[in-house]
């Protein structure tokens, strides 16, 4: 029998201390539902080299550093998410470092209806979700900084089931065979812990046949156009259900 | 005025103090470096007449983002920090099998040293209730990576989350002691495995193998 990843080893609540405070966001009205789009890395942390087969790294001429990718992504789906009427905003705009306090408080202040914490990989195959692995707790007045997702974990529990059936959904005019394979799992996440919103983060692998072994041949590279707009739209169809879901009395 | 004797006793004493100093500070520099080292105090293998046993390997796949227990049989070590390094060393070398579903590069025993030291009997468990006698012999395991494991490892959420659930799973099936799990890399702490999995925080074992059916 399998064991879901979700239900993996799961944190020590003693190493979670509450050095500092957030405070807990509301639900907002559609008008104002915000998105908080992060693009993983950047500045002198590149995350993984992509794109070079199996083993890239920094000395293969072709690999991109998955700092470029994300934010190419996020862009993207900033652009599809405005034109459908969101408020979103963007943890970082260039390639600059910024660290998983930084990002939770860009988050924690835009009082978003939904963040999406972008990565990319160039291990397994179609899109991996990742919810925080921190047990729901009920909303206080002061909750520790680095444990604050634990209000919203269960809403993000929701949101990663709203983008998870939108992706395996996601074949072009109900063409099944385009459906991209998706996981959720839970684990812990240092940027995500801290956010009030509810947070997924959405980690983007190549497409590869499913071959025997991990290492099937790529048939979509993380960075093909057709691969990333399937997958982007998928986000930002997930992303408005989830906002009529809010919406919805 | 000081007897003749007295100052010759004092020069000896000075002397084997400075002496015996030197040989303190050496032994304890030593000890350190065994400590962090590992492998100079854990067998790399089981003693070649050491009877096969039945073991639980929790194996990841990557395209389904799941843990699946298999069992092997292995010649292990008697000693249990040496069957833990042992029984981790054979879980990551198979992840780079030409067939692993979960593929890893090949590294020289990716597990340096696992520790396992008594869990304190006051600590508060993951329950947020406070350990009984009962629970005394629990155990948190420090695994100890080998630097190029963690540097060649690919990079990535999922394949690095895999890896240490994996490592984690494993140790709960096979030593159900193991409650809790820390990681190094190279005998220091870091913050990630390879850019991704956490390895600042302390990984509870219990959860996984409820979940999992794989029975110790
Ligand atoms: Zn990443």
């Amino acid at each position: 029998m399998a064991a879901s990843l979700s239900a993996g080893c799961g944190v020590g609540a003693a190493a979670q201390t509450a050095a500092q405070t957030a405070a807990p966001s509301e639900t907002l009205p559609l008008r104002h539902f915000t998105v908080v789009l992060d693009a993983a890395h950047g500045g002198n942390d590149p995350g993984a080299w992509l794109g070079a087969g199996d083993s890239p790294s920094p000395e293969t001429q072709s690999a991109m550093a998955e700092k470029a990718v994300t934010l190419a992504m996020s862009q993207r789906l900033r652009a599809l998410l405005v034109a459908r009427g969101f408020t979103v905003i963007e943890t970082r705009q260039s390639d600059v470092a910024l660290d998983e306090d930084a990002r939770a408080t860009v988050a924690n202040h835009a009082q978003a209806g939904a963040c999406i914490v972008l990565h990319a990989t160039e291990a397994g195959s179609g899109v991996h979700l990742f919810v925080s692995s921190l047990s729901p707790a009920q909303p206080q007045l002061l909750l520790p900084w680095k444990t604050a997702q634990a209000t919203r974990v269960a809403e993000s529990l929701k949101l990663g089931g709203t983008l998870n059936s939108a992706l395996s959904t996601a074949g072009r005019d109900g063409e099944s065979s385009l459906a991209i394979p998706t996981t959720l799992g839970r684990t812990t996440l240092p940027g995500i812990d801290s956010m009030t919103c509810p947070a997924v983060a959405v980690e983007v692998a190549p497409l590869r046949e499913n071959a025997h072994g991990g290492t099937g041949k790529v048939t979509s590279a993380v960075d093909d156009a057709d691969y990333q707009t399937r997958v982007l739209n998928a986000l930002a169809a997930a992303l408005l259900a989830w906002r009529s879901e809010a919406a919805a009395p | 005025m000081t007897p003749r004797f007295q100052k010759i006793l004092f020069v000896v004493l000075f002397v084997s103090s400075v002496a015996m100093t030197a040989v303190l500070v050496r032994l304890r520099e030593r000890a350190h470096d065994r400590l962090l080292q590992g492998d100079q105090t854990q067998g790399t293998s089981a003693p070649a007449v050491a009877p096969l046993e039945e073991v639980t390997m929790m194996v990841a796949d990557d395209m389904t983002s799941t843990l699946a227990p298999e069992t092997i049989a292995l010649p292990l070590p008697d000693e249990p920090q040496a069957r833990a390094r042992s029984l981790l060393n054979r879980l990551l070398s198979q992840y780079s099998n030409a067939h692993s579903m979960h593929p890893l590069p090949t590294t020289t025993n990716p597990v340096e040293a696992v520790f396992l030291m008594p869990l304190s009997k006051t600590a508060p468990s993951h329950a947020g209730s406070v350990r009984d006698a009962a629970q005394s012999e629990d155990r948190i395991a420090i695994v100890n990576l080998s630097n190029p494991f963690a540097a060649l490892h690919p990079s990535g959420l999922e394949t690095e989350t895999l890896t240490v659930l994996s490592i984690c799973a494993t140790l709960h099936a096979n030593l159900p002691q193991v409650t809790e799990v820390r990681f190094l890399v190279g005998g220091e702490q870091q913050a990630t495995l390879h850019g991704h999995a956490d390895l600042t925080q302390t990984y509870l074992t219990a959860a996984s193998a409820a979940a999992s059916g794989a029975q110790p």
